[in-house]
């Protein structure tokens, strides 16, 4: 097809590519510099899916189109820091883990007088719900405190609401019955309108409140941390500093939850951790 | 060799496991490929790659959080998430469905076209809905081959259809022919080593 000494198309480096990651790379400096938003270790093909929605969404052409838009109107960078971050979340997510939750974490974390838990990435708090109306369902509610912590106070301003879509109650209900619930998820909430109104005594021990993963340190000592579905957006090097991060804030035996998907197979910290139930991604951190 | 230079990405739905198994059992590989799959299903945790495993020549792996791609091996996107591809590993999301789909062969195909562009080969197969043609396009447009199951030969043929009419198929061959056209399309790819 292509003349002898003309590159073929097929098989040259493609160009384009190589200048739009170097303006990848400006845009995640810039805005972290200008505005503080650290999106530099996120994983890289999602991010630039949800780039290129607000490129087209400002009516750019290029992430250097996009990056002049933010730099110079802060109301553009806010609505890309909104597009930026997936939130999706639901009640009683993959029910098997909340029953692992049951069967295998309980009667450890009920060993103490006291319990400490972190959710981190804590999105609109339909996980907190989850977990906080199973420890009421195994008696340990009185003796626990939830720490939910999100970088977006936008979710964490939900959370504290407590409301939820009523034509998703179904499905949860169904995930909470699957999950090893006990009662029937319509106890915990109140119907308004076209919401469910989660019973607010469900937050009595649940405290929310803003913290950057990527970049604050830890802030107590913790019996179960839960991280789900939320380094699935982070590059390998930043997972490593959360796992680092989970470390220093387990207490010895403490228990670390993460996604479906998520593992600590090949993170420095692979050594710390044992698994409980590799199914559930349910880990233990070893003593010492 | 342990680092995948060449990758085939396939999309498929309704059919789309017969399909995959179909072709998974003839399918011949050069040594520094790997497969990634996304077929739509259920959202419930099941055992398709048990399924899809037999008769394989190839390990079948329900892909993980930034699974290094390894040559040889066949990555299915797991239930409930979309599945990404980077240059050299995979990467899991659970952002919206697209097209009510998640995962969705778009996604995937979006992001393999960006990683891999010329040395990436899509396979469309057997399926109900138009899924996988905005992927299509963007493998075209970055220099990969399209390869579509020819909608006459396929289970349902709205979604190789919908390929080939937004005309961007380089090549149309029936279910039994596909493992093999396959295998020649990414040999023609450039493999490791050639720039
Ligand atoms: C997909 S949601 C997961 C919600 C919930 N854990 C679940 O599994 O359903 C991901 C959440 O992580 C949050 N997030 C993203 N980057 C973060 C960071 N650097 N620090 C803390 N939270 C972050 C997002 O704001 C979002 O609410």
């Amino acid at each position: 097809m292509s003349e002898p000494d003309l590159p073929d198309p097929a098989t040259e480096p493609n160009a384009s590519t190589d200048v739009e990651s170097v303006e990848l790379d400006v845009f995640l400096e810039a805005i972290q510099r200008v505005y503080g938003y650290d999106f530099r270790n996120y994983a890289r093909a999602s991010l630039r899916r949800r780039l290129w929605r607000r490129v087209h969404g400002e009516g750019r052409h290029s992430l250097t189109g996009l990056l002049e838009a933010v730099l110079h109107d802060p109301q553009a960078m806010e609505r890309l820091r909104v597009d930026l971050s997936v939130t999706v979340t639901s009640m009683f997510r993959d029910p098997q883990f909340f029953r692992a939750l049951r069967e295998l974490v309980v009667p450890h974390l009920a060993t103490y007088p006291f319990v400490r838990i972190w959710v981190a990435g804590c999105a609109s708090g339909e996980e907190v719900y989850s977990l906080a109306i199973l420890l009421r369902e195994e008696g340990l509610a009185d003796r626990v405190r939830i720490y939910a912590t999100d970088v977006s106070e936008q979710v964490l301003e939900q959370a504290r609401e407590g409301r939820m879509p009523l034509d998703k109650m179904k499905a949860y209900s169904s995930n909470y019955l699957e999950g090893g619930g006990r009662e029937g998820l319509s106890r915990y909430y109140t119907v308004d309108g076209r919401w469910a109104r989660m019973d607010p005594t469900l937050r009595d021990g649940v405290m929310f409140a803003r913290h950057n993963l990527a970049t604050d340190g830890t802030f107590n000592e913790f019996h179960l941390v839960l991280c789900r579905n939320v380094m699935i957006y982070f590059d390998r090097t930043l997972q490593h500093r959360v796992h680092e991060l989970f470390d220093v804030s387990l207490v010895d035996l403490g228990i670390l939850a993460l996604g479906a998907r998520e593992s600590l197979v090949g993170s420095p910290l692979e050594s710390h951790f044992d698994v409980i139930d590799a199914e559930s991604r349910l880990y233990r951190k070893v003593a010492g | 060799m342990s680092v995948v230079t060449r990758l085939v990405a396939l999309g498929g739905s309704w059919g789309g496991i017969t399909a995959m198994q179909t072709i998974l059992r003839d399918l011949d590989l050069p040594d520094d490929a790997a497969l990634v799959a996304v077929l739509h299903r259920q959202p419930i945790r099941s055992a398709l790659a048990d399924v899809l495993v037999r008769g394989s020549a190839y390990p079948v792996e329900e892909a993980e959080d930034k699974a290094p791609l390894r040559p040889g091996t066949v990555y299915i996107a797991p239930p409930d998430y979309h599945l990404l591809v980077e240059p050299a590993w995979l990467s899991l999301s659970t952002e919206e469905p697209v097209k009510y789909s998640r995962p969705s062969i778009d996604v995937m195909l979006e992001s393999a076209a960006e990683a891999f562009a010329h040395r990436l080969v899509a396979v469309i197969v057997t399926g109900a809905s138009d899924d996988g043609t905005a992927g299509a396009r963007a493998v075209h447009r970055r220099g990969g081959t399209v390869i579509v199951q020819d909608p006459k030969s396929a289970e349902q043929a709205v979604m190789p259809r919908s390929v080939v009419e937004a005309g961007v198929a380089d090549r149309i061959a029936p279910l039994h022919e596909l493992a093999a056209t396959i295998g020649l399309a990414v040999r023609s790819r450039p493999g490791p080593g050639h720039e």
